[in-house]
């Protein structure tokens, strides 16, 4: 099932005209156009509208037509991209040298030398840096809310990449120890009364516990099977938590979950708030920027964590776990347990990041934690690069950071009509991108791999060497 | 007994429909050891090419006949949605062949969410309801506590439809030379390529046939419930991978069979137990099965190679 | 015989089915302390069978495999779960086909085969994580002895390189390299010399008998090239079939005329044509 391609490519592919054929473009153009049109029928073309108990349909060619006419001509413009990368790529080019001579800093080490100073400066100033550019902390209440939700899927995204990325264990269900930290940190709180310091490493212990009771009966499996297998426990957890009312409040959730405190002081306007006891003016914006921190806190520790553990023995039993688990078992590693402990761990920190969740939005409910919020997170890992932590990085800046965005393009407004939310197209573009990127760039954004132990000489590992596990 | 019999005749029709589409999975599988992700989602948006050509023939067109426009509307939905098949593979799936194994995967759950959120984004986020299109039942006999035990029309047609088109598609499958080419790029790609066998073809070949089966699938479903949504494809999906696993994945005769299990076990799980915990039945049965028997009822087991 | 007097692996009564194939059928040999064996026989004879049953990844269906340790005490590997067989029993095996971690580091493979002493030494982890304890001396440790196996194998020069970038003779010598590492008392080599050209061939020899007497490690391996076979090893067991069909020096092996005629097939009158081959 993993065996090389055999890529019989199309005509039109091997064959990359060295000059630009605009005959044969507009041919294929045509074509490709001819497709879309035959696929928006009937989908696109009409739209069934409820009136009363009533179906009808409305029918939209113009639609049709402005969607096919924007393929044709992105089409056109795609062969003229190739036709001139293939020009250019006819002439020799010092990579294709077949001896490494003087080998050019990878894209990691590139990368690294200057992006990591730079996103750790970037990541510590934001909250000063927004308040700055915006003019005032009320202002800057949307840019410090998104930085908080973009480091979350930050911290999601280096604790998955514990299990996919360095253990090579794929899991679709991670969602699920987000929904443990958080149900966790929720039913202690308000059951309880415990406060968050207290709840977060239990949130932490529990997810792991989980993590081991669901990564118990998965090991054994390989290959997709995996992945299908820990989808299914993702979907149980978050079915019992719907319908388990007693426990949970069902589909309705917990509320009124008590907020952040720093370290015990309240964020509130009193006299033994946050603001009065350091000479401040109150103002809301002290509890996000607090959480702010507190996340950038815990994704740093997350990060820290997992960059000690690679430097360690079990660390590098992941990794070989991920090249070779046969190798593994005759060179007396415990597979097993092996893995166990990268579910955990990875779970842990899941945990954390849930009870963080459930600690900012003060609710938590099962609709959060479906299967989406999974499938963003592991493609959070594969598009950064998997076991790559700066790639991980950027990845989830990139992926919840873009769709973001979207909620700013008001002007889109003015050409698509009062009605035009682009919004609703943030999913739609995201499962576009997702494939996109997946043709782009395969492997990731970062594909190389960094030694974890060097003896004279730091060298990256080509991406093409490491294997991506059996699972 | 009564309502074990109506739930018994319940539990095949919506097995029928689960096998029809767990049979894309299990021939992708079995072809490129991919899980098509996308492929539930697929088959919603078959439902929905099926539900706007019923109201096309039937609203605009006038077609009183009920057998008519069904035929009429199952092959075009075989066919649109089979140019959707083709134009997955070739566009996410193809460009991505023989690379790094998890890239098809994450492609794969990326078309899911793309197709899932353009039918929201084209057809409104709202239950698309039909007027039953077919009324009339067979009652077969009346149980001692009045209960009528009822065979619909609509449950025959399910069943009958899915019955034929297998027989079909089996025939393609097991007789032909598109079958012999499917089943020697299964057992070794590079060798098949090597023998002449057109591979790109073949695999989208297969997954032509996955969605038009799905399709059919998608037309049944309308016709069961007679309401469709934008996220109906998730579910059943999973489902009909859950019997595409159960029946033994690769084996086409184990998709129908793994189909009618997760069918009858739904139903009867539904009517006797909690309807709550149905979907968490399902998911806990594919899990079992995973951990279980991975190769499921008629599949071939796996050996390790050391 | 030393196999006879000091054993280090006595297999009796090995059998091992799937279904209803029988690949090994009632084997019993000794593989003596010391020594170098050579498990040979025709391509299905199931010697690698053998070796994933003494290497845990098999549970024969009948038999014994008993290793003795220098102290005496003797364990049975059929009863050790797979990945203790290293660490418990000291028994390190290769692969027919190399299986190295390609995308680590050679230095890197040769400190994942010293897992289980390291992770004792980083308090299984959490001393470790928190940086505290005696890890980073041990790690150094570690790094000498993997620095001792990469000059012994000659392939100190590549340290840093990813172990799927070397040419195939260094992954042979880098997988024994790694095997070494664990400190085994029995090293088991599934065809070590396949692949290799004359020339680094002669080197395996040299390496494989400077590990013996270096080392003290018994070594078994399974080889087709008959030139390693007849030039280093001590002891030499046929099989054909699943079973043994000769057993002794390899002098007497190369002589026996059943080991021939499984080997070749010939007619009686051709074994002198190809017993000279042999001898060559």
């Amino acid at each position: 099932m993993n065996a090389p391609s055999i890529t019989t490519s199309s005509a039109e592919e091997t064959q990359v005209p060295s000059r630009f054929n605009l005959q044969a473009a507009l041919k294929d153009a045509f074509k490709t156009a001819l497709i879309t049109l035959a696929l928006s029928i009937p989908i696109l073309s009409y739209k069934t509208e409820q009136n009363g108990g009533e179906l009808f349909l409305a029918s939209r060619w113009w639609l049709v037509a402005a969607v096919v006419g924007i393929i044709f001509v992105l089409r056109v413009l795609e062969h003229a991209f190739l036709a001139t990368k293939a020009s250019r790529k006819a002439l020799p080019d010092p990579h294709q040298a077949t001896e490494p001579v003087h080998a050019e800093p990878s894209a990691y080490q590139k990368v690294s030398r200057f992006a990591i100073p730079l996103f750790l400066g970037v990541a510590l100033s934001f909250p000063l840096l927004v308040y700055l550019v915006q003019g005032g902390l009320n202002e800057s209440r949307y840019f410090v809310d998104l930085g908080i939700l973009i480091l979350t899927y930050v911290m999601l995204g280096w604790g998955l990449n514990i299990v996919v990325g360095l253990a090579g264990l794929l899991d679709l269900g991670y969602v699920a120890f987000y929904a443990v930290g958080a149900y966790s940190y929720a039913l202690l709180s308000t059951t309880f009364g415990l406060s968050f310091w207290i709840c977060l490493p239990l949130a932490g212990i529990l997810a792991a516990f989980w993590g081991m009771i669901l990564g118990f009966p998965v090991l054994r499996l390989r290959g997709d099977y995996l992945a299908i297998v820990t989808l299914a426990f993702g979907e149980i957890i978050r079915l019992v938590l719907i319908n388990w009312v007693d426990l949970t409040n069902g589909g309705a959730g917990i509320s009124s979950i008590p907020r952040a405190t720093f370290f015990g002081v309240p964020f509130t306007s009193g006299d033994d708030g946050f603001a009065a006891l350091f000479g401040l003016d109150f103002n809301a914006m002290h509890r996000y920027i607090f959480l702010y921190y507190l996340i950038l806190g815990l994704a740093l520790l997350t990060n820290f964590v997992t960059m000690r553990l690679r430097r360690l023995p079990i660390g590098r039993a992941w990794e070989a776990l991920r090249e070779d688990e046969i190798a593994c078992r005759s060179l007396g590693i415990n597979t097993t347990n092996t893995k166990l402990t990268a579910f955990a761990i990875g779970a842990m920190f899941g945990g954390f990041a849930g009870s963080f969740f459930a600690v900012r939005q003060g609710f938590v409910s099962p609709e959060s934690f479906n299967f989406l919020e999974s499938a963003i997170i592991l493609a959070i890992v594969v598009l950064g690069g998997m076991g790559s932590q700066i790639g991980v990085a950027i990845a989830a800046i990139v992926l919840v950071g873009g769709p973001e965005m979207l909620r700013n393009l008001t002007f889109l407004k003015a050409v698509f009509g009062e009605n035009f939310d682009p919004n609703e197209y943030r999913l739609l573009l995201f499962g576009a991108g997702m494939v996109a990127m997946m043709v782009w760039r395969p492997r990731g954004l970062i594909s190389e791999r960094e030694p974890s132990v060097i003896l004279k000489e730091r060298k990256a590992i080509s991406g093409s060497l490491v294997k991506e596990g059996h699972g | 007994m009564d309502i074990f019999v109506q739930q018994l005749i319940n539990g095949l029709t919506l097995g029928s429909i689960y096998g029809l589409i767990a049979i894309g999975y299990t021939m992708v599988f079995g072809i490129i050891g991919m899980v098509n992700f996308a492929h539930g989602d697929v088959f919603m948006l078959s439902a929905f090419i099926a539900l706007i050509f019923f109201l096309i023939l039937t609203t605009w067109l006038g077609i009183s006949s009920v057998a008519l426009a069904l035929l009429i509307v199952l092959v075009i939905a075989m066919v649109l949605t089979s140019l959707w098949g083709w134009a997955i593979e070739r566009i996410a799936y193809r460009p991505l062949r023989g690379s790094f194994r998890l890239a098809p995967l994450i492609s794969a759950i990326g078309v899911s969410i793309f197709l899932s959120n353009f039918v929201q984004v084209a057809q409104g986020a709202r239950n698309k309801p039909t007027p039953p299109m077919v009324r009339d039942v067979i009652v077969l006999f009346q149980g001692e506590s009045g209960y009528n035990v009822a065979l619909s029309y609509k449950q025959i047609i399910i069943m009958l439809t899915t019955a034929v088109l297998l027989t079909v598609f089996w025939y393609l499958v097991q007789k032909t030379s598109l079958g012999r080419a499917q089943r020697a790029c299964e057992q070794d790609r590079k060798m098949a390529a090597l023998l002449g066998i057109n591979v790109d073809r073949t695999i989208s070949l297969t997954f032509v046939i996955g969605a038009a089966l799905a399709a059919v699938a998608g037309t049944m479903y309308l016709l069961n419930y007679g309401v469709v949504s934008f996220n109906d494809g998730f579910v059943p999906g999973v489902k009909a991978f859950t019997a595409a696993v159960l029946g033994g994945i690769g084996s086409l005769p184990g998709a129908v069979l793994g189909g009618l299990i997760i069918g009858l076990i739904e139903t009867f799980w539904s009517a006797y137990f909690s309807i709550e915990y149905k979907d968490v039945a399902a998911f806990s049965i594919l899990a079992i099965v995973l951990i279980f028997m991975p190769s499921g009822i008629l599949g071939r087991p796996e050996v390790e190679k050391v | 015989m030393r196999w006879q007097q000091d054993p280090i692996l006595d297999v009796q009564h090995l059998t091992m089915r799937f279904g209803g194939l029988v690949a090994i059928n009632d084997l019993s040999f000794k593989v003596g302390r010391g020594d170098i064996t050579a498990l040979i026989g025709p391509n299905g004879a199931g010697k690698t069978t053998v070796f994933n049953c003494i290497t845990g990844f098999y549970k024969p269906t009948e038999g014994m495999l008993a290793l003795r340790k220098p102290n005496g005490s003797q364990l049975l590997l059929e009863r050790l779960p797979g990945f203790d067989i290293n660490w418990k029993a000291k028994v390190a095996r290769t692969f027919q086909n190399i299986r190295l971690f390609s995308g680590m580091t050679v230095l890197e493979n040769l400190l994942v085969a010293q897992h289980n002493p390291l992770m004792i030494s980083s308090g299984f982890t959490f001393l470790g994580v928190l940086g505290i304890g005696g890890y980073a001396k041990a790690e150094r440790a570690a790094i000498e002895r993997a620095k001792f196996w990469l000059e012994k194998t000659r392939l100190i020069h590549r340290a840093d390189d990813p172990a799927g970038d070397l040419p195939y003779g260094d992954q042979r010598r880098l997988e024994i390299a790694r095997a070494m590492c664990t400190d085994p008392l029995l090293l088991c080599l599934d065809e070590p010399a396949a692949g290799l050209n004359p020339r680094e061939s002669l080197e395996l020899n040299e390496l494989l008998l400077s590990i013996r007497k270096d080392h003290g490690t018994s070594i078994l391996l399974i080889e087709h090239d008959m030139s390693v076979v007849m030039e280093i090893s001590d002891h030499v067991v046929v099989l054909d079939y699943g079973t043994k069909i000769s057993d002794g020096s390899p002098t007497e092996v190369k002589n026996d005329p059943r080991v021939i005629a499984a080997y070749l097939g010939v007619a009686d009158e051709e074994i002198a044509k190809v017993e000279a081959e042999i001898g060559a």
